[in-house]
């Protein structure tokens, strides 16, 4: 066993690994958010009797769903900074690398979660969609306030894992050199030449976050079983 | 939109003359394959035995397995890929390090990458085995106990066969994932078909015409293997059983 282990540069770098971890999950939580809100949009779309919507919605989640994340990433860094300076017409100096990522986060999200809210709705018996439009409810008032409720309530488990594997997933932002908690974990570590407990270091935390979110979503799911 | 669309760029010899850009994407097409090929291999494997130890009434062998389950699912795809390939090369003997460091690069990352993604889809492989076996009524480990089996038997060739024909759908969907997955490692520098595309960018300055490209030859391995895996699913189907039926 050739290593010797030299955590020293940890305590020092907290502050700015502490700022890296702010911004993972302030991208977390935006693409949970605008991700449910626009999936929610996306399988109401896919399951409306419009054929072209429909289809629309079905292409978007396909054609989301068939590619790696990290080309999704590339797209985005590519595509998201020459809409900003040509819409908003923003100063070319502009930081758009987090724009960038939250949009592409929340865009590929949406289509994950739009499979899982689509399957949540299927989970609601037909009687209640029936019940609501006998009681003169229209299509809409009988989505917003008899089907949604009950299937968002199914799917909370399912939508809080989707969150903590986005959570995971967004350490990819590394292919943009963003400093977000692993990329900032990592240029302390090569900065100090400590590479080897830097990434251990990420890898433990990431592991106890995740790990203690999970066991919550499994505890939250049996108290919710009766 | 003053871009300047150039598909014939795709046949523009490369600056070391030898091969096309597009000779560039079939080769990063080619490593993308074999990467994930051989990486779904020993994820199968990983999970089939894993999964069983999750099921056996050991508390070692099921202990070991939910670690393991944990541990790989539990942090970033991108931070194990790290660890295998800056992390662990220093912490075993030296002399098992050295001579990884002496391999040739390109060899180095794959191997990096094959392992990383084998024992990160391998956990995720190992749940399903479990919930498959799960399915499956008590009956079924009872009869064959009862018929003289021993346990290993009793998983040989009573619960085995039925548990994977019922989890085929969802181990598509994660056979479909690492090839998606198996992108994560061009971030080590691994020239698959997302780091061809990058390179091809840096090189052609036609961003969109290489990305188009990259991400075409992405989505049609997704169907290829979609089709595949749909004719397994039909061939491997238990009339009367796990589902499809309609």
């Amino acid at each position: 066993m050739g290593y010797e282990f030299d955590w020293s540069s940890i305590p020092g770098a907290l502050p700015y690994l502490w700022q890296g971890m702010v911004l993972t999950l302030k991208i977390t939580a935006v693409a949970v958010t605008v991700g449910i809100v626009w999936g929610t949009l996306l399988a109401l779309m896919r399951m409306s009797g419009f054929k072209l919507l429909a289809w629309l919605a079905a292409s978007y989640v396909n054609l989301f769903r068939s590619i790696p994340l990290v080309m999704v990433l590339l797209w985005f860094f590519l595509i998201v900074p020459t809409l900003l300076v040509k819409l908003l017409d923003i100063p070319r100096s502009f930081d758009t690398r987090l724009v960038s990522a939250m949009v592409a986060f929340s865009l590929f999200e949406a289509a994950y979660y739009s499979e899982i809210i689509r399957a949540g709705i299927r989970s609601v018996a037909k009687g209640q969609m029936g019940a609501a439009n006998a009681l003169g409810m229209s299509y809409g008032q009988a989505m917003r306030l008899v089907i949604l409720p009950q299937a968002f309530r199914n799917m909370i488990p399912l939508l809080l894992t989707q969150g903590i594997i986005l959570f995971q997933d967004t350490s990819l932002v590394y292919v943009s050199s963003l400093a977000d908690f692993f990329g900032t974990a990592y240029q302390v570590g090569s900065r100090d030449g400590r590479l080897v407990e830097l990434l251990l270091f990420a890898g433990a935390v990431y592991f106890t976050i995740s790990f203690l979110a999970s066991q919550l979503v499994k505890h939250y799911q049996k108290r919710k079983a009766i | 939109m003053n871009y300047h669309w150039d598909w014939a760029i795709f046949l523009a010899e490369t600056p070391s003359g030898r091969t096309t850009y597009l000779g560039w994407l079939l080769s990063g097409l080619e490593v993308t394959l074999a990467l994930s090929l051989s990486a779904w291999v020993i994820a199968l494997v990983v999970g089939l035995f894993m999964g069983v130890f999750r099921t056996v009434p050991n508390r070692w062998l099921s202990g070991i397995a939910t670690v393991y389950v944990e541990v790989f699912r539990n942090t970033p795809l991108l931070v194990q890929l790290f660890i295998w390939y800056f992390v662990l090369p220093e912490l075993v003997p030296t002399s098992i390090g050295d001579a990884y460091k002496a391999i040739n690069p390109f060899l180095q990352q794959f191997l990096a990458a094959m392992v990383c993604l084998a024992l990160f889809t391998g956990a995720r492989v190992c749940e399903q085995v479990r919930s498959g076996i799960n399915s499956l009524s008590v009956g079924q480990k009872n009869a064959g106990l009862a018929l003289g089996f021993t346990l290993p038997q009793t998983y040989r060739y009573v619960i085995l066969p039925m548990a994977i024909r019922i989890i085929l759908p969802p181990l598509t969907s994660e056979f479909l994932n690492i090839f998606k997955n198996s992108a994560v490692a061009s971030t080590i520098g691994l020239l698959e078909l997302a780091a061809q595309g990058q390179q091809l960018v840096d090189y052609t300055a036609q961003p969109y015409e290489s990305f188009i490209a990259v991400t075409v030859l992405f989505m049609l391995i997704n169907t290829v293997v979609m089709i595949l895996m749909h004719w397994v699913e039909g061939r491997a189907r238990v009339p009367g059983h796990s589902g499809g039926g309609e």
